[in-house]
């Protein structure tokens, strides 16, 4: 991690600014706070001055049209890659300059808009590597069989079994990853990021390939995820039901920028959303 | 003196290195697989060549086309048997079946010619020395750093002039989008490997009028240093495999006299590991991420 | 006691049992001295060649990566087990065979181990076909180096020089360059090979079921995924990687130990490929297979003598027609069908079984 080493002692005050969060949330550290962010891919600007906050408990989604960045965002939330531009915040925590791993252990988890689940492994296994920081025991406890694995191993097997029960899945424990419906797929990933005992979740496409019935009961999980860890969710999503159903805080996205940022109800009257959407009318047309 | 010789000899196993690591980078910007039977080809070209003017008695330049015309009908055979049934699948598994073909190449020509080396008789491409002040410089240098050039331009205008070149140059940057733009991918594939392999003979032939022993086994090590070659100059690129061949055979050539003779290959693969290390896309190759 | 978990231990059980049978059964035979003599010649190496191929399928099969250089770690270990005996017998005058056997055994996994740690941290960065070709290359500078290594021993310590044979007048040499290790005592015996095999299959099929195991295939099937549950992908590639070089260093000092003289051209690349057609054969990630693989493909060129010829190119063919047959989607998904009907009849026994 390189680290500034000299910092200047400076109290620093926060000021006005267009974030915004739940009421439940204001006295509460937010836990993701964007500034500035960019990054730039060989002079193309991807995501430019990207402002964001998210409140402790919130549900939020980030929204826009196909190559508005949104996915970039997330990867640069998660470090895969470095902002070239701004800086996160997680937990009041500068990320600047950690990796994926240690992004993931301040509190981040994410789920993949393709699939990326450990497919030759079993249901049970996968929800396990969630729970890899959580309950562990090292290396030679496991080689030579010391009691320190059976107790651990069994608290892992009970945990992962806690979580699949989130969305009914214990009966799959045992069955490969990668044999799983898609459906089923996509409901695991959300189990084994939450296996990583996250304050952020990052939900990347959750609803794709659902059928309306399968999106209805995502979208109930969600809320209920939020409920019972009190944790924070942002989703990007195209599926408009959902996101207006279940967010909270809405943020539109087009060419890199942030157009537009409210409540369901703000976004859907903003005349530069709709624009972004469906295009400008041409002079002169009716 | 000895430092310009030695240069000499440098630029002309370079430029070897650099025939051969053009076969390998073509291939492996546009199947995106190790082709690591390709070393052997050049050693079915070698002995194609060698037969044809040893037993058969064919002029050079015949013998030179014939081990040509061999290698390219089984560059593609390699392709459309070995690993067009794997094109989908996992990159450990096309490369385990790549070393399969460079042992099978090796073992049925163990079978055909014997372990007892060969050795190649001379040809137009070795026949004279020429005297430059103290020097003296094979003709097979000479003919050698030439094809080289003549290559490399050749296969720079080949893909950018050409409806082929095109192609290719397509289907390794997206071979979805390329097959939906009606490019028939297979056959670009196979035209690589087509290329490639007779260019492997090419640099058998060259290989042997240098070296004149020829075995079974002549190709594996030439081929391996070829492909950290083409590392070298930046995988995919074709003026990166010329500079990155040129440079290793230098390198070599230079450790073998300077530094010790055992150690000149230990020196050409720790160049390798160092590159990786420094640049992992070669000298002149381009970064590529990793989509999320 | 779920599914998957009693499969596993059914699996671990069958290894273990198949491997002490057969350890019992080739002793009885050798005390009935109704074994034949090339045999009980091949007993120490089968075990070294299991060992290599159970520690090369933790790299290959287990952590997905492609290692060609196994071979070196093989020739590391041979040279250290090779010195350390010499040097326990004449500077130490250790009588007992066993307990010098069994340090030079753990010096060479030591040394083995350390060597890939230290070739693991540059090389591990890399991916996929890189990381291949750099292996090779290191098994190739490995074998260059000890080509010119020279150690001799007297007055009880050790002379060192390298690329110039450069050594005492009256020095006992050890290690003599292209010669290799020259004058071993051989010591290899077939029960601490056995030994070894339960060690290393502990070792390998404990860690496999382990939190670290399940982190290193976790970074197989899917890095950027593994990252991002928060498991340091390098950590544990390297964890794989310096295993299985211990145990090949481990294997290597048992088989250099068993002859008198180990010479560098035993350790090429055709050496590590060798391997690989143990574990490809075997199947990749699966032990049981790497194991009854090595040790049919170690004895059968033995028994058919007029195959050996042939072993090498029926041995290309073998691994290009198992990669074509297990990975192409429609030859699979045929030769599926043509077992699903076998599979039908070995599970309808299988339920009629337990309702009995």
């Amino acid at each position: 991690m390189t680290q500034v080493k000299r910092r200047a002692n400076t109290k620093m005050v926060p000021v006005q600014s267009d974030a915004i969060v739940p009421e439940r949330d204001a006295d509460k550290a937010p836990v993701l706070e964007a500034r500035h962010l960019g990054i730039e891919f060989g002079g193309l600007k991807a995501v430019d001055d990207f402002n964001l906050t998210i409140g402790k408990t919130e549900i939020a989604g980030l929204i826009g049209p196909n190559g508005a960045g949104k996915t970039t965002v997330f990867n640069l939330i998660t470090k895969v890659y470095e902002p070239t531009m701004g800086a996160v915040l997680i937990n009041g925590r500068d990320t600047h300059g950690m990796n994926i791993v240690q992004a993931s252990k301040l509190g981040i988890a994410r789920t993949f808009q393709n699939i990326r689940l450990f497919d030759q492994m079993t249901v049970e296994e996968n929800v396990r590597i969630g729970l890899h920081n959580q309950i562990k025991y090292n290396m030679f406890t496991g080689m030579l069989r010391l009691p320190g694995y059976w107790k651990q191993e069994k608290k892992q097997h009970e945990r992962a079994l806690e979580l699949l029960h989130i969305f009914d899945m214990e009966k799959l424990a045992d069955e490969q990853a990668g044999s799983l419906p898609y459906g089923a797929q996509r409901r695991l990933e959300i189990v084994r990021a939450l296996a990583t005992k996250p304050s952020l979740l990052l939900l990347d496409e959750p609803a794709a390939g659902m059928n309306p019935h399968e999106t209805e009961e995502l979208m109930e999980n969600i809320a209920k995820i939020r409920d019972q860890f009190q944790i924070a969710i942002l989703l990007i999503e195209h599926d408009m039901s959902l996101v207006m159903g279940v967010c909270e805080g809405i943020c539109v996205l087009n060419f890199g920028r942030i157009i537009a940022k409210g409540t369901a109800d703000e976004i859907q009257a903003n005349p530069v959303v709709i624009e972004a959407y469906l295009g400008k009318k041409k002079e002169g047309q009716a | 003196m000895i430092f310009l010789d030695n240069l000499i000899n440098g630029l002309s196993l370079g430029s070897i290195y650099a025939i051969i690591a053009l076969g390998y980078t073509m291939v492996y910007g546009i199947a995106k697989m190790l082709n690591f039977a390709h070393g052997d080809v050049i050693m079915v070209g070698a002995y194609i060549a060698f037969c044809g003017l040893q037993y058969w008695g064919l002029p050079p330049v015949i013998a030179i086309l014939a081990a040509m015309a061999v290698c390219t009908v089984l560059g593609v055979t390699i392709e459309g048997l070995a690993y067009r049934p794997l094109r989908q699948a996992a990159s450990l598994a096309v490369l385990i079946t790549a070393i399969g073909m460079s042992y099978l190449l090796q073992n049925i020509a163990l079978m055909i010619w014997g372990a007892n080396p060969k050795f190649f008789p001379p040809t137009f491409i070795n026949s004279t020395t020429f005297k430059l002040g103290q020097l003296n410089i094979s003709s097979a240098t000479v003919i050698t750093i030439l094809a080289n050039i003549v290559i490399m331009v050749g296969l720079t205008l080949f893909t950018a002039k050409t409806k082929m070149g095109k192609a290719m140059r397509c289907v390794s940057e997206d071979r979805g989008a390329a097959e939906l733009m009606g490019i028939n991918v297979n056959r670009t594939i196979s035209v690589t490997f087509a290329i490639g392999s007779a260019l492997a003979a090419i640099a058998g032939v060259l290989l042997c009028s240098s070296y004149p022993t020829l075995q079974p086994t002549t190709g594996s090590m030439p081929g391996i240093k070829a492909f950290t070659a083409a590392v070298f100059g930046g995988i995919g690129s074709i003026p990166g495999a010329m500079l990155g061949g040129v440079l290793l055979g230098v390198i070599e050539i230079f450790g073998k006299a300077y530094i010790s003779t055992e150690l000149g290959d230990a020196i050409v693969f720790a160049v390798l590991i160092v590159v990786l290390l420094v640049k992992p896309s070669g000298l002149l190759g381009k970064p590529v991420r990793e989509k999320v | 006691m779920t599914k998957a978990k009693r499969n596993r231990l059914i699996y671990n059980i069958v290894t273990y049992a198949l491997v002490i049978a057969a350890f019992i059964l080739l002793q009885s035979m050798i005390a009935n001295k109704s074994i034949s003599r090339s045999l009980k010649g091949q007993l120490v190496p089968i075990c070294s060649w299991i060992v290599m191929a159970v520690s090369l399928n933790l790299v290959i099969g287990i952590s997905g990566e492609l290692s060609l250089g196994h071979a070196g770690f093989m020739s590391i270990g041979a040279y250290t087990g090779a010195v350390v005996s010499g040097w326990l017998l004449n500077s130490f005058a250790v009588e007992s065979t066993l307990l010098r056997l069994v340090l030079a055994i753990l010096a060479g996994g030591i040394m083995a181990g350390v060597m890939g740690a230290l070739i693991g941290i540059p090389v591990l960065r890399l991916r996929g076909d890189y990381l291949a070709i750099v292996t090779l290359a290191f098994g190739e500078i490995i074998r260059s180096l000890v080509n010119v290594l020279y150690i001799g021993v007297q007055d009880g310590h050790l002379c060192f020089s390298f690329l110039n044979r450069n050594m005492p007048e009256g020095v006992t040499m050890l290690v003599d360059g292209a010669k290799g290790a020259v004058k071993i005592k051989p010591i290899s015996t077939f029960a601490v090979g056995f030994v070894l095999i339960l060690i290393t299959l502990t070792v390998v099929l404990n860690l496999v079921n382990s939190r670290a195991g399940r982190a290193i295939k976790a970074t197989r099937d899917n890095r950027i995924a593994a990252e991002s549950m928060g498991v340091p992908v390098t950590k544990y590639k390297m964890m794989a990687f310096v295993t299985a070089a211990a145990l090949a260093g481990m294997a290597g000092a048992l088989y250099g130990l068993n002859s008198s003289t180990v010479v560098p051209t035993q350790f090429t690349f055709n050496q590590s490929i060798n391997v690989l057609v143990f574990v490809v054969l075997g199947g990749l990630g699966n032990v049981l297979g790497s194991v009854i693989s090595a040790t049919l493909l170690t004895v059968l060129p033995e028994v058919l003598r007029a195959f050996s010829d042939y072993r090498m190119l029926v041995y290309a063919v073998v691994l290009i027609l198992v990669m074509i047959f297990t990975n192409n989607p429609l030859i699979r998904s045929f030769a599926d069908r043509l077992i699903a009907p076998l599979k039908q009849l070995l599970r309808g026994k299988k339920q009629g079984g337990d309702e009995a």
